[in-house]
């Protein structure tokens, strides 16, 4: 399915803002973008497995409050990086 | 040819100093890593070579980026420092300290990290795990408290260092929290604040919870001091307890300050840079006069350097890992300022230049002998 990133991440994907990856909940699909990606994983989730603090993550605009959400291969997932601070 | 080089860790990115062994002339390179926050940059002192560096974009989860070309290239840690995973677990917001491990032990390297956490790499920071002496400690909650008990950016393990003389015996300091000793390779860690004021606590005899914010040890005689954040101490080993030599500085100055920096060869002399700590606790030179002050006596005495600094109206902090020495001789000194400014002195303090204006927030400075 189709991933767009935050220009943060860039580094990870060769400044592709958006990606290819597969997974039938966002836990997998996040696993399976740090397999292609090395890396980019951590950056966005905690070790605990929470989304970190100033990232969102949307799957076909609606906001995932959780990794377990069940996804399907037509879905666009946007990771959103908050800035904040100045 | 010797070469120095001073990695300038910013809130904003890394930069690198570079000087030849006459450090008269000096070049900048960088930035690395613009934009995110750099807490640390250290080279190995084992290999003269290796270079790593603690870094977060204010978005993004912390990683741990290493070089072996002085920043040519980067190669991001394939493991960085992260707590087990638990019900109710912790996840490390930001590495704030990187420490090489004993002379001997080539590869191996120590992390402490926000909130307080101890990390332990074998391969030269690619890969890194808990050391659960500390992190797994059953104590460990009850040392360094809770969030009402840490700085306003977050509780930090900073000021890991090994005995020269023993690979085993190690040292670090948790604000909060206080320093913490280990005689077995870090297996189990013991508080070890004896005669440490802690005046924000209700027992001043508490055994721990201070907050020492710079701790030192010196690298071929195994002397420990601290700046801590009540005054300046020497640890009197015989005793067990820790002196305030900080007592014999100027009663109009005081003792309160973030970095110390000893002299490469001789333990008997130190630096600090005394900030207000009066009233609401300003954090600032005191009256707007930077200075440095040294001790050639283990703190019996202390003279004052200011020769080229601003004398007056400058009102900046410099952080505890913000100071550093080199290993030439004369010593080298340098410290970086909140206002971004790099200062260095080429003859032990009797003197300062500034050596760069403008960068970021200084978080950090190392300063090492390359080859």
């Amino acid at each position: 399915m189709k991933v767009l990133l935050p220009t943060p991440l860039a580094e990870y994907t060769r400044h592709r803002r958006e990606v290819e990856a597969a997974g039938d909940t966002l836990a997998e699909l996040l696993v399976d973008l740090d397999r292609r990606y090395p890396g980019l994983r951590f950056r966005v989730i905690d070790e605990q497995g929470a989304i970190r603090p100033h990232i969102k993550i949307f799957v076909n605009r609606v906001q995932a409050r959780s990794l377990a959400l069940a996804l399907a291969a037509s879905d666009e997932v946007l990771v959103v990086a908050a800035l904040s601070g100045g | 040819m010797a070469r120095l080089l001073v990695p300038v860790a910013t809130r904003k990115g890394l930069w690198i100093l570079e000087a030849d062994a006459r450090r008269r002339s000096w070049r900048m390179e960088g930035p690395h890593f613009l934009g995110q926050v750099v807490n640390h940059a250290v080279i190995d002192p084992r290999d003269r070579r290796t270079l790593l560096a603690a870094v977060k974009a204010g978005h993004l989860g912390h990683t741990i980026y290493r070089s072996e070309d002085f920043g040519r290239t980067w190669e991001e840690a394939s493991r960085p420092p992260a707590f087990e995973k638990a019900e109710g677990g912790e996840s490390v917001s930001h590495v704030f300290w990187l420490a090489p491990a004993h002379a001997s032990e080539r590869d191996r390297w120590y992390a402490g990290t926000s909130p307080q956490g101890l990390f332990v790499s074998e391969d030269a920071g690619r890969t890194w795990s808990g050391m659960a002496g500390f992190n797994a400690n059953p104590d460990r909650r009850k040392w360094i408290g809770d969030a009402q008990d840490a700085p306003p950016d977050g509780g930090t393990l900073h000021s890991i260092h090994v005995d020269p003389n023993n690979s085993r015996h190690m040292y670090f300091g948790c604000s909060s929290g206080g320093v913490f000793e280990s005689r077995d390779h870090g297996a189990t860690w013991h508080p070890f604040n004896r005669g440490c004021a802690a005046d924000f606590l209700a027992d001043p005899k508490a055994e721990y919870g201070h907050d020492p914010h710079c701790l030192r040890v010196h690298p071929v005689s195994g002397d420990v001091y601290q700046q801590n954040h009540c005054g300046i101490y020497r640890l009197d080993r015989a005793r067990g307890r820790w002196d305030r030599i900080g007592r014999h500085m100027p009663l109009e100055i005081g003792d309160v300050g973030f970095p110390m920096v000893l002299h490469p060869r001789d333990p008997e002399t130190a630096w600090v840079f005394p900030m207000d700590g009066g009233t609401v606790w300003p954090r600032m030179p005191i009256q707007g006069r930077p200075a440095a002050y040294r001790t050639r006596d283990g703190g019996a005495t202390w003279e004052r350097q200011d020769r080229g600094l601003p004398p007056a109206q400058a009102w900046f902090t410099v952080k505890r890992q913000a100071m550093a020495a080199d290993s030439f001789d004369p010593v080298g000194l340098y410290f970086g300022t909140t206002g971004g400014e790099v200062w260095a002195s080429f003859d032990e303090g009797a003197s300062w230049r500034c050596l760069t204006l403008h960068l970021p927030h200084v978080y950090a400075i190392e300063a090492a002998r390359v080859d």
